[in-house]
């Protein structure tokens, strides 16, 4: 397997632009100038690399691709890289949004640009090798290293109340990662190897499987964020500027979500199939009660980040239906939520830069100034209501369709989310756009200006692309999924085929 | 059997730099203004020292009649504290230079702790042991009241000598427990008639605990640690750097080594302590630094949180274990000497010295680079990953893991989330508060480069051509010492 590493390339070609933006010096314009040129080469380059991928990968077949391996830190810890069907759309997905990130800060961030940029081009670097990683320790550390740009991105930039946000930010999910460490301390002990494909042919205990579940949960669902651990992120969402709250949207979200499927699902299948309960009942209640909670903001950015505490019930529902079309649904949803979210903020951010206030009352009929802004925010808004023909539909509908099959309580009251979904959702665009045009300080608003349009165009693209012909994404994750659900309902026959040898036992000893 | 003559060659180390440490005290009294060389003399001397304990190392050796050994080990540990000890000289240069009150006694004093921490480090007998500890304590009684004229300083000595001599009184009360009680005070001798006794007699258990507790004094473990806010922030912090690693390094050793040699049959009791003894660090040092405004309190309540994570690779007693310890004070001798330097950068114009963490607001923006460099090392300190510190955790959690104590391990990690919290608070200040008043501006190339080098040795840790050589090192010695 003596090939390019692409994958080590990918996640650490963005390094090379941090050290890039470091050695320039000079006068203080020239710095931001170019640090931001650097920052956009740099992204744009890292994703026009990652288009390998999704040229060169081999969707037929669900063994991992792609694969670097060397020794690290001994004891059977290497560095291991590699991706399957699950994470190959991950990472394009980050290598994707991060050049809009770096535009959308391009006028907005006008102090300590330098730092900013690398900041976000470590924190590129971090969530690459977390959908890269085949190996725990290696996950682990990509993991919890995303949080120290992150930390920086929310205190630096952020808000009025930015320290408070960033310090929940980061406590909140250390404390979740931590009992992930200790769980992956177990396994590393049990299977003397931190190989994730190893580690997903091992079988542990029934009860091991509980607790080591149990640890993975608290990591991913803070992460995720399922409701109650998620008051972290409308937090964070309002405070962090924009391109962090794309980024926070469109990625991190993501990885609690890939997290369940790299490991909770394959690596403890009994666990899963025993625990499913607690994660239907708590994404039912996220799906209705953050919906709720947001119909009641006032701000725009909290009703988003809410409504994507939301969307991430339906992402945990899927996943934990155990069938294709939960988990395609469940991938689908997470992507789409990444393209609709982050246009989402990125929609908010363009009248933020303008008035400087996120508060929906301060608008009201901009329709009749910004009608390309009101066209843009009326696409993304159907989309996140899940409007046929825009991405969130299809995933949203597998999801559906899956977990009807398990429960059909689960999706009657799922559904309801999506309704909800739609009173939030439109509600906010008629108090934003439409009405009459009465408050002074919009009068004078201008129109999306080409950067602003740039930015939107892919975002647009490829949430009909998903929507219209979602096949294109589907034939990635396919073989991988179907590979998953039937590893898992293999390890479930074989589970209860002993325990029902054990009964027979049981009935034989009692018999006599 | 007893030997008609030592084998000199095995404590050539020690020996050398004894003969240096009354060479340098003759030239300091006899030449006038000779502190500059003396000090980087103390250096040079050092390095030999090193020098010399690199070459003899290799199989285990004992010498002065099974009272000194030299094995991996004590390398391994032997070359940490001559490092930082040499450091902390160096260090010490620009600080006397800017302060005054620049006297030769300070690296003379320095050179004989160090000594004292060599023999601690090489002990393989009660009387050793305390031999050891007595050496490197005096002259650190003295260097924490060096400041003569301050009250701070001196309070700090008085203070440190009185619980000192406490503590020193508890272990040798111990000694001769386990002495009267075992019937030897050789360490290889007390383990072999330990494992010929089906259960060890209540005596040496008394005086193991007594052992126990007079060298959780030195390395400043909870219950025993109340000396140590006081002292750091009442002695000049040179000093405080030095308090901070060296003494540390060779008390954690000879610790390992009791526990490991003579006592290594009698785990069933000295286990418990030393889980106590950790898990109350841990926490203590967590909770009690969150309040603190002084950086080198706040250092002080970190450093013995960082000695509860050391003692859990302890708690394990296996080989594993105690590499844990190794790769533990490796990677902390290298964060906490980085941001030593980084404190004895606080410096303003008219206020000299400050240590108000305060005085850190904005430093991001008036010293890029000093900012850049303590965020490493706080980040380092929380154990967050890529950095060296969460591979010291990592190292010393994979034993308990293994050994089956879950909760401990627990215990461990959510510790490590509370201290996260206050080297945030550096970091928030550094970088998210308005800029107080700029400092004087770090000029000593030597500072400069300590600080740069610890501080890409923390980032680089992660990169296996750097960190195998510890490990590799690490995991050898620690195999040979639980073997025996």
């Amino acid at each position: 397997m003596e090939h390019f590493p692409i994958l080590s390339a990918i996640t650490f070609l963005p390094l090379l632009g941090v050290l890039i933006i470091l050695s320039i010096k000079g006068e203080k314009e020239i710095v931001k100038r170019n640090a931001r040129n650097a920052a956009l080469l740099t992204t744009v380059a890292t994703f026009l690399f990652s288009l390998v991928l999704w040229f060169s990968f081999d969707k037929t077949t669900a063994e991992f691709q792609f694969i670097e391996q060397a020794d690290w830190l001994g004891g059977g810890i290497q560095y291991k890289m590699g991706i399957d069907g699950i994470s190959v759309l991950f990472v394009l997905l980050t290598t994707f949004i991060m050049p809009i990130c770096i535009l959308c800060g391009w006028d907005t961030i006008k102090t300590r640009v330098k730092e900013y940029m690398i900041a976000f081009l470590l924190l590129e670097c971090f969530m690459i090798g977390v959908f890269c990683s085949l190996d725990l320790v290696m996950f682990y550390v990509f993991f919890e290293a995303g949080l120290i740009p992150m930390f920086l991105i929310i205190g630096v930039w952020g808000g009025d109340n930015r320290v408070y946000a960033a310090y929940k930010l980061f406590l909140y999910t250390l404390l979740g990662s931590v009992l992930m460490l200790v769980a992956m301390l177990y396994m590393y002990g049990v299977a003397g190897t931190t190989d994730i494909p190893t580690l997903m042919q091992t079988d542990f205990a029934r009860n091991a499987q509980i607790w080591l579940f149990l640890a993975f949960f608290a990591s991913f669902a803070v992460k995720m964020p399922m409701w109650p651990v998620h008051t972290w992120l409308p937090d964070a969402h309002v405070q962090a500027p924009t391109a962090g709250s794309v980024i926070l949207a469109g990625i991190l979200l993501k990885m609690g979500g890939y997290g369940f499927l790299r490991f909770s699902l394959p690596m403890f299948p009994i666990a899963s199939m025993e625990l499913a309960w607690l994660i239907y009942t708590l994404s039912c209640v996220a799906i209705v009660y953050t919906s709720l909670v947001a119909l009641r903001q006032t701000d725009m950015k909290k009703l988003i980040a809410y409504s994507s505490v939301a969307h991430m019930g339906f992402v945990t529902i899927g996943i934990f239906a155990f069938n294709v079309q939960g988990i395609e649904g469940s991938i689908i949803v997470m992507l789409a939520h990444g393209f609709v979210a982050s246009a989402l903020f990125l929609c908010v951010a363009v009248v933020y830069d303008r008035l400087h206030t996120r508060d929906i009352d301060r608008y009201g009929g901009l329709v009749n100034i910004m009608p390309r802004y009101a066209l843009v925010f009326m696409f993304f808004t159907m989309a996140s209501v899940g409007l046929p023909g825009t991405a969130n539909f299809v995933g949203e509908v597998l999801v559906l369709v899956g977990i009807f099959k398990v429960s059909t309580w689960t999706a009657a009251i799922a559904l309801t989310g999506v309704i909800l979904g739609a009173a939030y959702m439109l509600y906010l665009y008629r108090r934003v756009v439409f009405g009459e045009l009465t408050k002074d300080d919009l009068k004078d608003m201008l129109d999306l200006d080409k950067r602003e349009i740039l930015i939107f165009t892919p975002l647009v693209i490829f949430t009909l692309w998903m929507g219209v012909y979602p096949t294109t994404f589907l034939d990635f994750i396919h073989v991988s999924v179907e590979n998953l659900t039937a590893q898992h309902e293999a390890s479930m026959a074989a589970y209860h085929a002993t325990i029902e040898t054990i009964e027979d036992a049981a009935q034989a000893v009692t018999g006599h | 059997m007893t030997e008609l003559f030592p084998n000199l060659a095995i404590a050539s180390g020690e020996i050398f730099l004894s003969v240096g440490a009354m060479a340098l005290l003759m030239v300091g009294v006899f030449k006038k203004d000779s502190v500059n060389m003396v000090s980087w003399l103390a250096v040079v001397f050092m390095a030999i020292t090193l020098f010399l304990t690199v070459s003899i190392s290799g199989e285990q050796a004992f010498t002065f009649n099974n009272m000194f050994v030299a094995d991996g080990f004590t390398t391994f540990m032997k070359i940490l504290v001559l490092v930082a000890s040499a450091l902390a000289v160096i260090m010490s240069r620009e600080f006397f230079k800017l302060e005054g009150d620049d006297r030769f006694e300070f690296p003379v004093l320095l050179v004989l702790s160090t000594i004292g921490m060599m023999v601690m480090v090489s002990a393989n007998d009660l009387m050793t042991l305390y031999m050891g500890i007595e050496l490197q304590s005096l002259a650190l009684y003295v260097l924490a009241a060096f400041k003569r004229d301050s009250e701070r300083s001196t309070e700090a000595g008085l203070k440190y000598f009185v619980l000192g001599a406490l503590s020193s009184g508890i272990l040798l009360y111990g000694c001769s427990l386990v002495y009267g009680f075992i019937g030897s005070t050789n360490f290889s001798s007390i383990a072999s008639a330990i494992s010929n006794l089906d259960q060890a007699p209540v005596g040496a258990v008394v005086g193991l605990v007594f052992v126990l507790a007079g060298l959780a004094f030195k390395v400043s473990a909870v219950p025993f640690h109340m000396w140590t806010p006081d002292v750091y922030e009442g002695s000049q912090t040179p000093v405080t750097a030095f308090f901070a690693v060296a003494p540390k390094v060779a008390a954690l050793a000879l610790l390992a080594r009791t526990l490991y040699v003579p006592f290594a049959d009698m785990s069933g009791s000295w286990q418990q302590v030393i889980i106590f003894m950790s898990v109350a660090s841990m926490i203590l040092g967590s909770f009690a630094a969150i309040m603190q405004t002084n950086i080198k309190r706040l250092m002080a309540y970190s450093s013995i949180g960082h000695i509860g994570f050391a003692l859990l690779g302890l708690v394990a007693g296996n080989a594993e274990g105690l590499r844990g310890v190794m790769i533990y004070m490796a990677i902390y001798l290298v964060m906490n000497v980085g941001t030593f330097v980084c404190i004895m950068s606080m410096r303003r114009k008219e206020d000299g010295m400050v240590e108000d963490i305060n005085d850190l607001s904005g430093l991001g923006q008036n010293h890029p680079a000093m900012a850049l460099a303590l965020s490493i090392f706080m980040f380092s300190l929380a154990g967050i990953p890529p950095l060296a510190g969460f591979f010291a955790k990592w190292y010393v959690i994979v034993p308990i893991v293994n050994a089956g104590l879950f909760t401990l391990a627990t215990i461990a990690v959510l510790a490590s989330v509370v201290g996260a919290y206050y080297y945030l608070r550096i970091v928030k200040l550094m970088y998210f508060d308005a800029p107080a008043e700029e400092f004087v501006e770090q000029k000593s190339y030597p500072m400069k480069i300590i600080a740069t080098l610890s501080a890409v040795l923390v980032l680089a840790f992660i990169i296996p051509q750097i960190s195998s050589p510890v490990l590799n090192s690490a995991e050898a010695a620690a195999q040979k010492l639980s073997q025996d």
